[in-house]
């Protein structure tokens, strides 16, 4: 749940407050409500935590955190919780 | 050890953990307190402890949200799933909490409709997709987390959502430092202040523990070279007898913090005048409750259920941990009643927990060692 995951924006959707962000390999919406006031714009990278873009960090800081992810282990919950996004489970799902 | 290879700033950590020798006051002794679970885990997985002179010690902190929940709010998170119909969603870090009642997994186990959930709107939607029944969130974590709660509200509000409730359980990072920097134990002379929850609320809000307390911090970003540069820029700031709020983690962190987030957190949450934290007590301020503008998705007073809390195991020694008055090894239930597959105190539960930490990492050595 603390996790905070790099993802690169691939299209913006105003009207929802939402983008599309590719995030390790999968592209996902996140909700883009807490970066109203940084100008996002595509190719940006943003750390995502539990569905939202927290904040907009340099292409260097993404590589960086995603290798942290991977040295503490947590690159297969990072993937898990990207795919997650969007997906509300139907029945008990839970791990 | 193979880990060496695997991480890239080698050099650097070499000459931080020497400049760190250096300044290190041989007739003095530092107790520096690393805040956010985050660090706890990057500290065990590296070894970082190992490779500072030993009158530095790390002390690990409250802030991993799971870890400081205490049982009696598990047990009504569980009560409500109990209700006929109710459909209980929650992060998957909280499956295995137990509270006195067993855990989510357990209550699963019993025919409650448990599901977990990456995003609280992935909650949000799940109740829009099942009008009929009951939609509870189990909310919790610190500031990282709490604005996304109260977005998830204000869209719940906007769309009219008439089935959907939060159970909030959000903590605040800096009412727990409070109560740390004024108990009668206390021993801890710096903290390294946390990375994400610093990009919401900037580095202001810590200044009181520099301007009442005359403790540095350093707000600091996870990778070992982080964290050993914040313990450089704290050695300093001790050995130079002065206390400053100083920011390690300027890529992601700004002085003011994110103000969106801010002004979801205003709009949404009040301050409760106490709430209890699992191992440290009632801390006064330290937590969320949600507005009467929101009151309709409020869990506790739409779905209520009685408040009570139930006091930890009697051997276990979390609240020692949590203090840093005591190591994970010093409780006797560690590593034999108490592991991660069956953990009694929420310390060994996720990974951020000192406790879990200690555990996993327990047989490895420096992990940064030449
Ligand atoms: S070993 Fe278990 S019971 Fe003891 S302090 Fe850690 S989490 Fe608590």
């Amino acid at each position: 749940m603390c996790l905070a995951i790099p993802g690169r924006v691939e299209a913006i959707e105003a009207r929802t407050q939402t983008a599309s962000v590719d995030v390790l390999g999968i592209r996902r919406k996140v909700s883009i409500d807490l970066l109203v006031d940084e100008g996002l714009s595509v190719g940006d990278w943003v750390l995502i935590h539990v569905g939202f873009a927290m904040s907009k960090i340099s292409a260097e800081h993404a590589e960086e955190q995603l290798r942290i992810l991977a040295s503490l282990d947590e690159i297969n919950e990072a993937q898990a919780e990207a795919e997650g996004y969007g997906q509300p489970p139907n029945s008990g799902n839970s791990r | 050890m193979k880990f060496m290879d695997e991480y890239r700033d080698g050099e650097t950590v070499h000459r931080l953990s020497r400049e760190i020798s250096q300044l290190a006051d041989q007739n003095r002794t530092y107790r520096i307190m690393e805040i956010c679970g985050g660090h706890t885990h990057s500290i065990f997985r590296f070894g970082l402890s190992q490779i500072l002179p030993g009158n530095i010690e790390l002390i690990h902190g409250p802030g991993c949200p799971v870890c400081v929940l205490p049982m009696g709010r598990m047990d009504e998170g569980l009560a409500m799933a109990e209700r006929d119909g109710l459909i209980f969603t929650a992060f998957g870090d909280m499956m295995r909490v137990p509270g006195t009642t067993g855990t989510p997994l357990d209550a699963k186990a019993r025919g409650a409709d448990i599901r977990m959930v990456y995003s609280p709107l992935d909650a949000l939607e799940t109740a829009r997709r099942n009008l009929d029944r009951p939609v509870l969130f189990f909310a919790i974590g610190f500031e990282t987390t709490a604005p996304s709660t109260a977005v998830t509200l204000m869209k719940a509000k906007e769309l009219g959502v008439t089935n959907f409730f939060v159970f909030c359980n959000h903590v605040l990072v800096n009412p727990a430092i409070r109560a740390l920097l004024e108990s009668d134990d206390m021993r801890l002379d710096a903290f390294i202040g946390p990375g994400h929850v610093s990009t919401v609320i900037g580095c202001k809000p810590y200044e009181f523990i520099a301007e009442e307390f005359q403790r540095p911090l350093v707000v600091s970003g996870f990778e070992p070279v982080d964290i050993l540069q914040s313990i450089v820029m704290i050695l300093r700031q001790m050995n130079a007898g002065v206390a400053k709020i100083e920011n390690q983690y300027g890529r992601a962190v700004s002085w003011d913090g994110n103000t969106a987030a801010r002004k979801a957190l205003d709009r949404v949450f009040e301050t409760r005048s106490t709430f209890m934290w699992r191992g440290l007590g009632g801390i006064p301020n330290s937590a969320y409750a949600i507005r009467e503008e929101f009151a309709e998705f409020d869990a506790e007073k739409q779905i209520g259920v009685r408040g009570r809390s139930f006091p930890d195991p009697a051997l276990a020694q979390c609240g020692e941990v949590l203090k840093g008055v005591k190591k994970p090894v010093e409780c006797s239930l560690f590593g034999t009643v108490c592991k991660p597959e069956n953990p009694v105190g929420a310390l060994m539960v996720s990974s951020e927990g000192a406790c879990a930490a200690q555990y996993r990492y327990s047989d490895a050595t420096t992990v940064l060692r030449k």
